[in-house]
């Protein structure tokens, strides 16, 4: 295999499975800063627990997502130095302002968080959960705001030519605020709380089915849904933003998300499909003509068809960006009717009664990850060929410095760091679970109503 | 070219990355200094003590790696991918080693079983150990140069040649000044009989690096050309290699009179005045080329614009108050010895 396509593995490799980790942290975090502020608020025991039962799933997810991290920081500057130069001048300031701001809050309050139970006061726990929380929340900004501004580029001027070609800042705020970044961001965000959420609500579903923690475990469940039915719906507002933004300014990717290949007719939306390259034919069910209304208004409207751009300016994996995409629909759809459909029976006050609901809502924590994974790959490649839409394309970026074996000896090392690290996630996970918020024999359910 | 107070932007941003990479030394410098110590601890509950002293603050104190990376990459974009696509191997290694430390410190603890603690406590010794020499050996093979082309092509070899006998030198006493830190630190957290162990320890560590650093000196002076030209230029800068050696003999007569914590200050000082030195010696190149030096990277042709600059210049003037204010909570808050309790590792 050459350089490119290894150094492209090992990023998306190594980037995937950063992004197990923080968004689930900054969902249990919007979590544990409810549960914490309810116990300070009420005085009550269970919200305590909550928080510190919480506390410590998110400190073992936090740390992963810190370690996997710091890798992405350097990756850039070792499998993609073209890149690196290219963006520099642009990622430079998000970067700096990413680890001050934002990183910089939230790894100086963790300390306080994690450790600091006995030292500190209630209150500036608080805060401190609320520092870390914030600080996730930006942390996610910047980075999203980088890759946004290579989606839709903005606020620049490109200076010199070949190799030594750059980017430029012409404009922070516009650079900022390009086309994508503030629909992306909040698409992200919502997708990060859904991971949390339903994090939690698996682990206390289980707990429910298992009858045990029950009192606490309803409280959390509750909290939890409501979040996860809000954020469900409003998933669908970005989402459909997000995709309005596509249309303006990645008409290729737009084509791509639905295998849309003629120069300009109507174009239809897709429920599912298959995509045959070969014919540019969707084989599925979809509604005829739904593309142009979703962008339009008007199921008539035309819209521009993957043929309409050079063979090299579009996306060669147009089923996998199609399939990717339209599994992130179907995720986000099938969460708004689970979520709904709880909520309903909340409403009528038979929210625990069903068994096969609590066993969905058990596994359902796997969903919003999936529908992050593929939600990511879908817009990452949909951008191909360009890793800086319009301008510097995959193929240049990559260190020619470097060459396929020492990547091939990295991907391995990485291969073999990472499976141990999942693992040993997955074991202290396991662990935490299984030993519960509290101590059973010594606090038993009913006294736990009262306190 | 912009200025502010008479200081053109990239000399600016020179200082801000080399004050970011000094907190960085000074601060996982206690962090890894006291991980190479690990297994000298015996007992496992000092090991245990070990890595709680560390505890609440060596993910705020990675900050400033991340935050030094994030510099690097904005200020002088050039040089940051030259040198990291140039030494792959050995920063994936030291990534690597980053990564395996992190999973040491916080799983080493979560089980009782032999085993379990006996390869975490390896891999944490061995991960803080290589993590501190890496960083010197990068620090040597800078100062030396590496071979760049035009348009800063590297063409030199991919692991060996970074394992020169300098780079070696420079590694060996990047490693032995953290763990002299690390020990420092550790006293200052523990009590009892782990505290005497560590007196015991820091001794060899201070003979340790001692006589590293003055072979790295007579060395650095020997072979590396024209390293004294630059005081010629400017003689005022010789009160840094003065300065350091003050610090450098300061700290064994602190230790030996038990003031541990202004002990703590002077290393961090020796660290700060060497890489003070460093810094000087190469301004304005941040990476010298062995081929010629119209190759060499420079804080003027690896910058990134005025503008930008300019702008990363004003977001660490609001920032960096902000996060001056959080370490100090945070060192504050976890003041004084460790004591064990059921939110520790």
């Amino acid at each position: 295999m050459d350089t490119e396509i290894l150094a492209r593995i090992q990023f998306a490799f190594t980037v995937a499975f950063h992004y197990i980790y923080p968004p689930l942290s900054i969902g249990i975090g919007l979590i544990m800063v409810i549960f914490e502020g309810l116990y300070l608020k009420t005085g009550q025991k269970q919200y305590e627990i909550l928080t510190r039962f919480w506390l410590k799933i998110f400190a073992i997810t936090f740390g992963i997502g810190v370690a996997t991290g710091i890798i992405m920081e350097f990756e850039f500057g070792t499998n993609w130095s073209v890149y690196s130069k290219y963006v520099g001048d642009i990622f430079g300031s998000a970067l700096a302002a990413e680890g001050l701001f934002a990183f910089g809050l939230e790894s100086t309050f963790l300390g306080i968080l994690i450790f600091g139970w006995n030292r500190v006061s209630p209150k500036v726990h608080f805060i401190s959960t609320i520092g870390v929380f914030l600080g996730s929340m930006f942390s996610a900004v910047w980075i999203v705001l980088a890759n946004s501004w290579q989606q839709t580029p903005a606020g620049y001027h490109i200076v010199g030519e070949g190799l030594t070609a750059r980017a430029e800042v012409t404009d922070f705020w516009e650079m900022v605020f390009n086309p994508s970044s503030v629909d992306r961001i909040i698409h992200v965000w919502q997708g990060a709380f859904l991971a949390g959420a339903f994090m939690v609500l698996s682990v206390h579903a289980y707990y429910l089915l298992k009858g045990r923690y029950v009192e606490i475990s309803k409280k959390a469940f509750k909290i939890s849904l409501l979040v996860a039915t809000i954020i469900s719906l409003t998933q669908l507002v970005s989402g459909h933003s997000s995709a309005d933004g596509v249309a303006v300014n990645q008409p290729a990717k737009l084509a791509a998300m639905e295998g849309h290949y003629d120069e300009s007719s109507a174009a239809d939306l897709y429920l599912f499909g298959w995509v045959d390259d070969e014919s540019q034919k969707v084989t599925g069910l979809g509604i005829p003509g739904g593309l142009s209304f979703l962008v339009h208004q008007d199921f008539e409207e035309p819209i521009q068809g993957l043929n309409a751009f050079p063979k090299d300016e579009i996306p060669t994996q147009v089923n996998a960006v199609f399939q990717f995409y339209h599994i992130m629909i179907s995720i986000g759809m099938f969460l708004i009717g689970l979520t709904l459909y709880a909520s309903y029976l909340w409403w009528r006050g038979k929210l625990f009664d069903k068994k096969w609901l609590l066993k969905i809502f058990a596994f359902s924590v796997l969903l919003p990850q999936i529908a992050n994974q593929v939600g990511w790959f879908a817009a990452e490649m949909g951008r191909q060929p360009w890793v800086v839409y319009g301008h510097l394309k995959t193929s240049e970026a990559f260190s020619q410095e470097v060459s396929a074996n020492q990547i091939l000896f990295s991907l391995i090392l990485f291969f073999v760091v990472y499976t141990i690290l999942f693992l040993l996630f997955m074991y202290s996970l396991n662990k935490k679970i299984k030993h519960g918020p509290y101590n059973e024999a010594e606090n038993p359910d009913e006294f736990l109503k009262y306190t | 070219m912009e200025t502010f107070l008479g200081i053109d932007y990239p000399t600016l941003w020179y200082l801000v990355v080399g004050l970011l990479f000094s907190g960085y030394a000074i601060l996982e410098g206690f962090d890894y200094g006291a991980g190479a110590w690990h297994l000298f601890l015996r007992k496992d509950l000092s090991r245990r003590i070990a890595i709680n002293a560390i505890g609440p603050l060596w993910d705020a104190n990675q900050v400033w790696l991340i935050i030094g990376g994030g510099a690097l990459f904005a200020g002088f974009p050039v040089m940051y991918a030259t040198m990291l696509s140039a030494m792959y191997i050995p920063f994936m290694l030291f990534l690597m080693l980053l990564v395996l430390r992190s999973a040491a410190i916080k799983f080493r603890s979560a089980e009782e079983m032999k085993w379990w603690r006996k390869t975490w406590d390896i891999t944490y010794f061995v991960s803080n150990t290589l993590i501190g020499f890496l960083l010197g050996v990068v620090l040597g093979n800078v100062l030396q140069g590496f071979e760049l082309h035009e348009n800063f092509q590297y063409k030199g070899g991919i692991f060996l040649t970074f394992l020169n006998p300098y780079a070696l030198m420079t590694g060996f006493t990047t490693l032995s000044i953290f763990m002299t830190q690390g020990a420092i630190f550790l006293m200052l957290k523990t009590e009892g009989r782990l505290h005497d162990r560590l007196s015991f320890l820091l001794k060899k560590g201070m003979i340790f690096f001692i006589i590293s650093f003055a072979i790295t000196t007579l060395y650095t002076l020997t072979f590396l050309p024209g390293v004294t030209d630059k005081f010629k230029e400017q003689p005022v800068f010789f009160v840094l290699p003065v300065l350091a050696f003050l610090a450098v003999a300061n700290v064994p007569r602190l230790v030996s009179k038990k003031k541990y914590s202004h002990a703590l200050i002077f290393s961090s000082l020796i660290m700060a005045f060497l890489l003070m030195l460093v810094a000087f010696q190469l301004y304005p190149v941040l990476l010298p080329s062995t081929i010629s030096s119209e190759y060499s990277v420079t804080i003027y042709n690896a910058a990134s614009s005025q503008k930008s600059l300019g702008i990363m210049l004003t977001i660490v003037l609001i920032g960096a108050p902000l996060l001056a204010g959080y370490f100090l909570f945070l060192y504050k808050t976890f003041h004084g010895k460790v004591k064990l309790d059921d939110t520790s590792y």
